[in-house]
């Protein structure tokens, strides 16, 4: 990849979602969609309520197959690789595709311990190594000179927006191409946002994001393109200024006015 | 620090410099803020990795440190290792453990106990009808059906020891049933919150309390006491033992009914107040009914527990196995019967393989009622809200 | 407005009136009816243990936990009793905690619940829970040491009798199979309150489901498996039926050595100096003293389960934030 003025690389498409099509019991949740996640930029995924949303985004990293009676047709492509299919190892996508979820979910443990999980369960054991590597995630997720003091201290002690951002450094620390985020400011106060935003911001560098948001101006802030999904399809995809400015559809352009959501 | 314009400083990618267009929605304020969380980067000199690390280290302006991070080799992770699937497959089989219990169980007692319908040694001296229908032994003036199995002419007759453990089983029942229940209805509707806090783990020291030890408070203490009560003829009897076995059967049946008629949605009693009911009409048309599956289960649980019960029986029931219908009278239970002939038993004959009859038909007993009970606490379940 | 809805009022009032009063004595008569209810559960506890303390207490010295029993069960202690109770529970412990925590785990975690496989072990979990105690004891009997304990003797031991006789390994594992419905519930209870969240962040960090067990649901669900080990054990000390005819004595020369050793316990020592003893008068001090250990080994079993059961729930509190 060639890089241009901005010293970003000329965006290509991370993932390639092809006709995705999302089930429970029969009954027809989200789909089909079909879009193109760039790499290494931030596509945010908005609606209202109910849209179907979070529904794709937990089919990009394979989580919707812990509910029962959950069907996903279509394609998934990571680097042109199939995520689905038979003989396909759930736990390698998900090694690849990391995940932060809408309440920040530690684990009882200690903060080093949290951020170490990933690499522990994939056979890191080496205390300098797995040292190293928590202070780089740490750091990533703006998080490390607020908590080196205090390593050892359980991760339930954290603030709110703290706790957020370290289920962050814990899914950086596996070192994901693709980082899935379902609503992560949602359940804080403005300026944990704020944080979250800028550090979703500096996130975009190395790796991809796709987030999903009930805000429009976290959406427009964040974001580079955005899809506006609506009773479980997919109504536009475009770049975040275009879908702002000139939407295309008029239901996109009323979401955006706000004559309805 | 000095702030040089490093080459991978991004460019604010905010809406407002594209085409200097604000739309709806995006404030002047988070505008400054990108411009202004641009002013508090810094980029410090740095020449290697450990530089850069070194560097982060210490603190520096604001918490947003964005040192280009000096990446350590690729991660490379390590599938789950093979014995994880091993121990997955042990899990799996160990799971069947319980199954397999109770099969081993009943194949093995009904096997002990199957010489009754086909040995010629044993069924010389017993077999079903011998058992079951009474008969005219010599020495006696009616037909009757006898439990003496050590005599010259052992007799197996079993209706005594059904008999008695109906007895001390309805004694049970009656007492447990109603204080159970009536204390869990005021614990749960009357009863503050930290007296509930108490009383609920003392309650459960009560069922903790081993049978043996209530055999022998029974046999030492309530013995004597009911003896002096009630002018007694024989110390030990039907009434002590079925009183002593209540107390183990109280506290199940109180716990299932206490946990019950708390669950009962408020908005129950609500509507019912609300109508005009009294306390008392609320709790007893509204409340238990909504409670009885739960409390139905205790009180399954609790039959169970009953018939089965060993050793308060053998201790306090003063082991006569004789058919009377007085609860004054001393009795002997089925299981009781086991516990006390199988030490002196010859193994394999017709006396062993009928304390194994009896184990047998104790087990299925049990078996019938935790069945009946599920089955009538499903449709009770069912009647009262739609679902099981 | 119809003739019909015309209101007698004064009638009505009447009526009222008298329902209020008889509803005022029937609340009343229910407070104190299930009061009392309540009231003589408690006094029920309370008069055995005070009976038991007041006449146990005076015998009870660290002499008599640590000595052996001496003239006829009339003087000394009970220290093998207590020896042998530890050495059987400990046993039964390693068999049936490792197995119910198994089982509860696969059915929590791995069964489908439609599955016919899953419903026959949950049926078979709460058959075994209401199974009589002596019918398990015709188990032990019947399988371990007569099928079992004969056919290591046949296979091992050229036929002499080792293990096909009562035996402390035989007590133990009928214990263990009394008792695993104990632990499978407790285990699952404890299961069961682990959030979803927590396994979601483990899977979505890309590890498998047993990963997800091992290093976060059973990590968080330790306190739960803890009180179902506890009243286990328990159970275990208490119960005499299942240990009647696998390995339970009356006296024995010496503590036990082997697996194949019969063993002397608490519970059964009660049992038999209430019922079997030569001289009433004589043995009941050391009677009651028994009845005393075995009253307080259980409450304070009962007291840890309970204390464990509360600082649970309190991390699990905390934890939801």
């Amino acid at each position: 990849m060639s890089a241009n003025s901005n010293g970003k690389a000329e965006p290509a498409p991370k993932l390639i979602v092809r006709d995705l099509t999302v089930s429970y019991d029969g009954k027809k949740a989200v789909g089909p969609v079909s879009l193109d996640i760039v790499g290494q930029h931030v596509t945010a995924l908005i609606g209202p309520s109910g849209c179907g949303k979070s529904t794709f985004l937990r089919s990009l990293n394979r989580m919707n197959e812990l509910i029962p009676g959950c069907r996903v047709a279509g394609s998934v492509l990571l680097d042109d690789a199939p995520i689905y299919g038979p003989g396909i190892d759930p736990v390698a996508v998900r090694r690849r595709i990391g995940m932060v979820f809408q309440r920040s979910n530690p684990f009882p443990k200690s903060i080093q311990e949290n951020v170490a999980y990933g690499l522990r369960i994939g056979g890191i054991d080496n205390p300098q190594e797995i040292a190293g590597r928590v202070e780089l995630a740490l750091t990533q997720a703006a998080l490390w000179v607020e908590v080196r003091d205090r390593l050892n201290d359980s991760a339930l002690g954290l603030s709110g927006g703290q706790q957020q951002r370290l289920c962050i450094a814990r899914a950086l620390a596996v070192e994901p191409e693709v980082l899935l985020m379902d609503e992560p400011a949602s359940a804080l106060d403005p300026i944990a946002t704020a944080h979250i935003e800028e550090l979703i911001n500096e996130l975009s560098e190395s790796y991809t994001v796709v987030i999903v948001t009930h805000n429009m101006q976290q959406a427009a802030r964040v974001a580079d393109y955005t899809a506006f999904f609506y009773l479980g399809e997919l109504v536009e995809f475009d770049r975040t200024d275009v879908i702002f400015t000139k939407p295309s559809n008029s239901r996109t352009e009323d979401y955006i006015t706000g004559r309805f959501g | 620090m000095s702030v040089t314009k490093p080459k991978r400083f991004r460019e604010v990618r905010n809406i407002r410099e594209i085409n200097g267009f604000v739309p709806f929605g995006v404030t002047a304020m988070s505008q400054t803020r990108h411009l202004f969380v641009k002013s508090e980067w810094s980029y410090p000199p740095v020449t290697t990795p450990e530089g850069a690390i070194a560097m982060a280290r210490q603190k520096t302006i604001g918490t947003k440190i964005a040192v280009p991070p000096a990446r350590p080799p690729k991660l490379t992770l390590a599938p789950a290792p093979l014995w994880h699937r091993a121990a997955e497959w042990t899990l799996r089989v160990l799971a069947f453990s319980a199954v397999v219990a109770i099969v081993l169980i009943l194949v093995f007692i009904a096997k002990e106990a199957a010489p009754i319908f086909y040995s010629a040694a044993v069924r010389a001296e017993v077999t079903m009808s011998k058992m079951w229908v009474p008969r005219l032994w010599p020495g006696y003036d009616e037909s009757a059906s006898i439990w003496q199995p050590v005599s010259e002419i052992p007799k197996f007759g079993i209706w005594p020891l059904v008999l008695g453990t109906v007895k001390v089983t309805v004694v049970a029942m009656a007492v447990s049933v109603p204080l159970g229940v009536g204390g869990a209805v005021y614990l749960s509707q009357y009863a503050r919150p930290r007296t509930r806090e108490i009383v609920k783990p003392v309650v459960e020291l009560l069922a903790g309390i081993p049978s043996v030890v209530l055999g022998f408070f029974a046999l030492m203490v309530m013995a004597t006491w009911f003896q002096r009560l009630f002018g007694l003829e024989s110390r030990l009897n039907a009434l002590v033992s079925g009183v002593a076995l209540s107390f183990a059967v109280i506290p199940l049946i109180f716990t299932f009914a206490e946990e019950a008629l708390r669950a009962v949605p408020r908005s129950y009693v609500e509507a019912s107040t609300a109508l005009g009911a009294a306390r008392w009409q609320t709790i007893s048309r509204v409340v238990l009914p909504a409670a009885s599956p739960g409390i139905a289960a205790g009180v399954a649980l609790g039959l169970g527990r009953a018939v089965g019960e060993t050793m308060i029986v053998l201790m306090a029931s003063g082991n006569a196995a004789i058919i009377s219908a007085s609860l004054a009278d001393s009795t002997r239970t089925i299981s009781a019967t086991i516990a006390a002939e199988l030490a002196e038993v010859v193994f394999g004959g017709a006396h062993y393989t009928v304390l194994f009859f009896l184990g047998t038909l104790l087990f299925l007993t049990t078996f019938c009622i935790n069945t009946i009970g599920d089955w009538a606490i499903r449709r009770m379940k069912i009647r009262l809200g739609g679902t099981a | 407005m119809s003739a019909a809805a015309v209101v007698d009022r004064a009638a009505l009032a009447k009526a009222t009136a008298h329902r209020t009063r008889r509803n005022f004595v029937a609340d009343g008569a229910l407070a104190i009816v299930s009061g009392a209810a309540l009231l003589i559960i408690l006094t029920i506890l309370a008069v055995i243990l005070f009976d038991v303390v007041r006449q146990g207490l005076p015998r009870l010295s660290i002499a008599f936990l640590t000595e052996a029993p001496r003239n006829g069960m009339t003087e000394g202690g009970i220290f093998p009793a207590i020896i042998g109770m530890l050495e059987m529970v400990v046993l039964m412990t390693l068999a049936g905690v490792p197995v119910g925590v198994a089982t509860a785990i696969y059915l929590h975690e791995y069964a489908s619940p439609v599955s016919p496989i899953t419903r026959a072990i949950r049926i078979a979990v709460a058959n075994l829970a209401g199974v009589p105690s002596i019918v398990f004891g015709l188990f032990g009997l019947g399988f371990f040491v007569q099928f079992v304990g004969s056919g290591i003797d046949k296979l091992f031991f050229h036929g002499d009798k080792v293990f096909g006789q009562p035996a402390l390994i035989w007590a133990a594992l009928t214990m263990a199979v009394l008792t695993l419905p104990v632990v499978i519930v407790a285990t699952e209870e404890a299961l069961r309150a682990v959030p979803r969240e927590l396994r979601e962040a483990s899977l979505a960090l890309g590890a498998t489901k047993f990963q997800t067990v091992l290093h976060v649901a059973v990590p968080q669900a330790s306190p739960g498996i803890l009180t179902g080990t506890i009243l286990a054990v328990s159970r275990g000390a208490g119960e005499v039926a299942p240990i009647l005819f696998t390995g339970v004595a009356y006296f024995l020369p010496q503590l036990p050595r082997h697996l194949s050793s019969q063993f002397m316990s608490p519970s059964y020592h009660v049992y038999v100096l209430s019922t079997q003893s030569p001289d009433v008068d004589a043995t009941q001090p050391i009677l009651y003293a028994t009845v005393l250990v075995l009253l307080l080994l259980t409450f304070a079993l009962n007291l840890a389960a309970v204390v464990v059961r509360s600082r649970m729930r309190r991390r699990y509190a905390g934890a939801g934030a």
